[in-house]
């Protein structure tokens, strides 16, 4: 069962997003980049990174405290051991012994 | 599948899904997530599976939902969803360095599973990626994305509340683990994720999240650029050694 608007919001979602994804990578021309823009698009993951974390890993429950706990974690495990797995379930595992807590 | 008839791309791709298996791992929580709010929203299973196939991003599609269950209008949705994926514009344009050239048709494809996370996954990676190894990190984590949305619409409340809650900590792990080697070897990968961050948490209290990303990575990508020129990194000043991939 499917309504009319949820569809058309849905295709209209998967239009707007695929777009901004598709276009850099169908007419961008790596070849001629200047090599300023191309060493600031080589800074952007990092950066894009470092955004994508702070806040947001912050503010995932409504005390600071227990997102810190997670950051601290997880960069301690990354620091340790380096498998993405390992952080991911390592630093889970840290949050949810320390929920009853929160 | 035809992926196994070449044997170099079905290990650079079998490499992809190995690497994309983390993001896998991490979407399960969101997707679940996704899947049993979509539910609550009284999003049919069809619709929230659709929803999940056809837009592939987390952070739009439960913005969507909160915004439907509010009562907002098809553009305003539409139209948030596109601020807050605009972003992608960027890592896209970044990734394109990164990317061996290729077919228009196959970088299209890949372009359409340019999530933050297979970004992240992909850039992080040693020297240049070829297209396989893109669709590899792609379409591991896209059918758990699509198969957990799932999932959660039918037995999302069966999930316990205590590691409902550490769970949506699993993506920001994920890009810690992604971030941390890095910040080893570089002092200036230091600069760029630390600016960009408290960037982020400054204009964030400004501006929709969507711009707020876009502009604090582009304003620490361009700082960090000028600060440290990447062609200084190189012996000679044209450094041909970037020049390499084409």
């Amino acid at each position: 069962m499917m309504s009319v608007d949820i569809f058309i919001i849905i295709i209209g979602m998967a239009v707007v997003t695929y777009i901004p994804r598709m276009l850099p990578l169908v007419f961008f021309n790596t070849k001629h980049i200047p090599p300023t823009l191309e060493g600031i698009l080589q800074n952007v993951p990092y950066a894009a990174l470092g955004a994508l974390i702070f806040p947001g890993a912050l503010l995932i429950h409504d005390n600071v405290v227990f997102g810190l706990i997670g950051v601290l974690s997880a960069f301690s495990i990354a620091f340790l051991s380096g498998s993405l797995i390992t952080v991911v379930l390592g630093s889970i595992a840290v949050l949810t012994l320390l929920t009853p807590l929160f | 599948m035809k992926v196994i008839s070449t044997s170099t791309g079905s290990n650079v791709f079998g490499e992809g899904v190995k690497d994309g298996t983390s993001i896998a791992l991490g979407y399960m929580p969101a997707a679940i997530t996704f899947g049993f709010i979509a539910q609550t929203t009284n999003l049919s299973i069809q619709e929230t599976l659709l929803m999940s196939l056809l837009v592939f991003a987390g952070a739009a599609q439960y913005m969507a939902l909160s915004l439907l269950a509010v009562g907002t209008g098809a553009l305003e949705i539409i139209f948030t969803t596109f601020i807050v994926n605009i972003r992608h514009f960027l890592m896209s344009a970044s990734l394109n360095e990164k990317a061996h050239s290729d077919s228009l048709l196959k970088k299209a494809g890949y372009a359409f599973g340019v999530t933050d996370e297979v970004f992240a996954v992909t850039s992080m990676k040693q020297g240049n990626i070829s297209s396989m190894y893109i669709y590899g990190v792609f379409l591991i984590s896209y059918i758990s994305w699509v198969v957990f949305s799932g999932v959660g619409h039918t037995v999302g409340e069966l999930l316990p509340a205590t590691l409902q809650q550490s769970m949506t900590f699993a993506l920001y792990a994920l890009f810690i683990a992604l971030l941390a080697p890095s910040l080893k070897k570089h002092r200036k990968i230091i600069f760029l994720a630390g600016l960009a961050a408290v960037l982020n948490s400054l204009f964030i209290q400004l501006m929709a999240e969507g711009w707020s990303i876009i502009l604090a990575t582009i304003i620490s990508a361009i700082i960090l650029e000028f600060v440290e020129p990447a062609s200084q990194k190189y012996t000679t000043a044209e450094s041909p050694a970037r020049k390499e991939k084409r």
